[in-house]
């Protein structure tokens, strides 16, 4: 009888108090003033890291994929992540988000070391990220996807003994956000049926559902034609108003038109980091990637 | 079966679902009058485990192989309590499926840190352990004799008649079938099949996959228990047999034949499955398990969407094929759409 009580408080009670749901609504409206917003003018004193690793190491049977890697991302910026195929950008997503754990190193979110915690539990802290290789779920209509995410910054999904029309309280949110990545006219698609480049939309689309802090855009232009890369870039330009964007980006134009602050990877180690002028003329970057596509 | 009936022809014509509708309740209805009536009342009993099993594999995917566990432990505490307390059976059977609940809150804490063949095997080992136990514990649950004498009581009404236990006892199973739907149709169960189609996504969206599996795991069990509860009641009798592995694969063998994850398609399965067993031990044939063994064998490799799958793919296929032609004629060309018919074939064992 124990057990069955103990089970259902952790399941029934703690997630709200493990959650930082209380300071921060998940997307549940419109705007989106949940964080002070500070104005990356560039030339303003710099705003405290809201993201932060401290040596942090990721060692595949020995291979360092992620090299003791410090980094200290700025609230309100959007900080880009580039570097060649396999630096570890994705590793490093992995570990920032729980998917991995760390060989060594620390990771803090808003001073608040996240080291080790589940990818669940740091999703509730306000750091959402969007998958390099698309995530979703193939029978799931569009919007039902949206559903999902919302609902996840309630108490909803623990109702067993109600009806899942009580989700119809989040469809008009849910078609606002397919609206802004352009797919309102796939509301009711199921995913496995989009084309790729809508696939990769609303994986966007997910991401931004849960309202996060911290926002870690995994290649979010991947594969999209000209057309949607240039909704995208706005898109990000506008979410990024009161929250934190970290960007692995391919597209050196996305990069520059979009970064704050760039910091260059290569084979797990920090090679360069700095503003995107400086970065892009570093010898050492166009050495090691920058070079050939953007000089 | 009727809300059943309801859930899985949402998409369909409403005249093709007042009809399924229907016919599902005149079937319930009418069973005892067409199958001898502890029979009729096997089947509620079966029906009901095996949509409790399917909303643990159908809906969450995982896959149990020690769901005996729960039946037959509701069995025996059913037992008990009508034996001892005297009380009405729905309250001995209630009773009894909250022990179940109890025993798989435990067991499905542990078991779902594995997943796959491995959360099969968990649950195994622990359904084996609530067997070695039963049988070990013979003051209570009479051993290899089993648990004799189990009353059925309910305070003004004759239930005797085996026929009469059957509307005694079909409240209760509509109950747990309507609490099965409902679960599949709540924004838990909308959390479930996610975690259950992509769990990494959902864990990316702040969903705690693991509570959500421990809880349709324990739920699960309840019904299950409920099921089980009605069968000892039904017999009079719980025996080793409740806990036996093989009644953990008799329920895996009736929710594949019936179609893994239609819930409903699982009590054609149940039907299917005590109907030939009965007929093959009245004709004499003593080997039921080659039989069902072989007729699970043929379902896996032929069949995999099982009676209630496949008929609503063909159905939908004819559905889509003339859609297809108007959407042509239409010039909009064809859209996929997974839900009518490309779904692919279910697999029992999804790998980690
Ligand atoms: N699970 C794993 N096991 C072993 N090695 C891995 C694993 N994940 C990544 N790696 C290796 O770590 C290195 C970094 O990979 P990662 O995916 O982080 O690169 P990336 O910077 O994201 O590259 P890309 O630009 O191609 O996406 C690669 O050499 C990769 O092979
Ligand atoms: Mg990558």
């Amino acid at each position: 009888m124990f057990s069955v009580v103990a089970t259902a408080v952790r399941f029934y009670v703690l997630p709200d108090a493990d959650t930082l749901s209380a300071t921060h609504p998940a997307a549940s409206e419109v705007g989106m003033t949940s964080t002070t917003r500070t104005t990356s003018g560039g030339t303003a004193p710099l705003p405290r890291a809201i993201l932060s690793t401290h040596g942090l190491t990721k060692a595949f049977d020995g291979f360092r994929a992620v090299d003791e890697v410090d980094l200290a991302v700025a609230e309100g910026t959007v900080h880009a992540l580039v570097g060649p195929n396999g630096a570890g950008k994705t590793t490093l997503f992995n570990l920032l988000t729980g998917f991995l754990p760390a060989s060594a190193g620390r990771i803090e979110v808003a001073g608040q070391d996240i080291t080790g915690l589940p990818p669940e539990k740091v999703a509730r802290l306000g750091v959402a990220r969007s998958f390099q290789v698309t995530s979703l779920f193939p029978a799931v209509t569009a919007r039902a996807h949206l559903e999902l995410a919302l609902q996840a910054g309630t108490d909803l999904g623990r109702r067993f003994w109600r009806s899942d029309r009580l989700l119809a309280r989040f469809t008009g949110r849910a078609r606002e956000l397919l609206d802004q990545v352009g797919l309102a006219e796939r509301a009711e698609a199921p995913a496995g049926s989009l084309p790729y480049g809508q696939k990769r939309a609303l994986e966007l689309a997910l991401a931004l559902a849960l309202d996060p802090r911290v926002l870690l855009l995994d290649e979010p232009t991947a594969g999209m034609g000209l057309e949607d890369v240039d909704r995208t870039v706005a898109l990000v330009d506008r979410i990024r108003a009161g929250r934190t964007v970290v960007l692995v980006e391919h597209n050196m134009s996305v990069v520059g038109s979009l970064a704050d602050t760039v910091t260059v990877l290569q084979r797990g180690r920090v090679l360069v980091e700095g503003a995107y002028r400086t970065v892009r003329s570093d010898p050492r970057v166009v050495e090691a990637y920058l070079g050939a596509g953007v000089a | 079966m009727i809300l059943a009936l309801l859930d899985r022809l949402g998409a369909r014509p409403a005249w093709l679902r007042w009809g399924l509708l229907a016919a599902g309740l005149v079937s319930v209805l009418g069973l005892p009058w067409v199958l001898y009536p502890p029979v009729a009342a096997d089947i509620l009993c079966w029906g009901l485990f095996a949509v409790a099993f399917d909303l643990l594999l159908g809906h969450a995917g995982l896959l149990s192989f020690g769901h005996a566990a729960f039946w037959g432990t509701s069995a025996y505490a059913t037992g008990l309590i009508a034996i001892h307390a005297g009380v009405p059976f729905p309250l001995a059977v209630a009773g009894g499926a909250v022990a179940a609940a109890v025993v798989a809150v435990p067991i499905g804490l542990l078991a779902v840190r594995r997943s796959g063949i491995y959360f099969a095997m968990v649950t195994l080992a622990f359904a084996q352990m609530i067997y070695f136990i039963a049988n070990q514990w013979g003051d209570l649950t009479g051993g290899e004799n089993g648990l004799q004498g189990i009353p059925r009581e309910v305070p003004g009404l004759d239930l005797s008649d085996s026929f009469v236990y059957y509307y005694a006892a079909l409240p209760l199973v509509l109950a747990g079938l309507f609490a099965a739907w409902r679960i599949v149709h709540s924004p838990f169960g909308r959390v479930v099949a996610a975690i259950r189609d992509n769990p990494a996504r959902a864990r990316a969206l702040g969903y705690s996959v693991d509570r959500y599996k421990v809880v349709v795991f324990t739920v699960s069990a309840f019904l299950s228990g409920l099921a089980g509860g009605l069968y000892a009641v039904n017999h009079g009798f719980a025996s080793l047999q409740e806990v036996y592995w093989t009644t953990s694969g008799k329920v895996v063998v009736m929710t594949v034949l019936g179609g893994i994850g239609t819930l409903w398609g699982s009590l054609l399965g149940a039907a299917a499955v005590v109907r030939l067993e009965d007929w093959l031990s009245t004709s004499g044939f003593d080997e039921v398990g080659i039989v069902t063994g072989s007729l699970f064998i043929l379902v896996v490799l032929l069949f995999r969407r099982g009676i209630w799958g496949t008929v609503s793919y063909l159905l939908q296929r004819r559905r889509a094929a003339g859609a297809g032609m108007r959407s042509a004629e239409s010039g909009n060309g064809t859209v996929r759409d997974p839900a009518a018919g490309d779904r692919p074939e279910p697999s029992l064992v999804k790998e980690p």
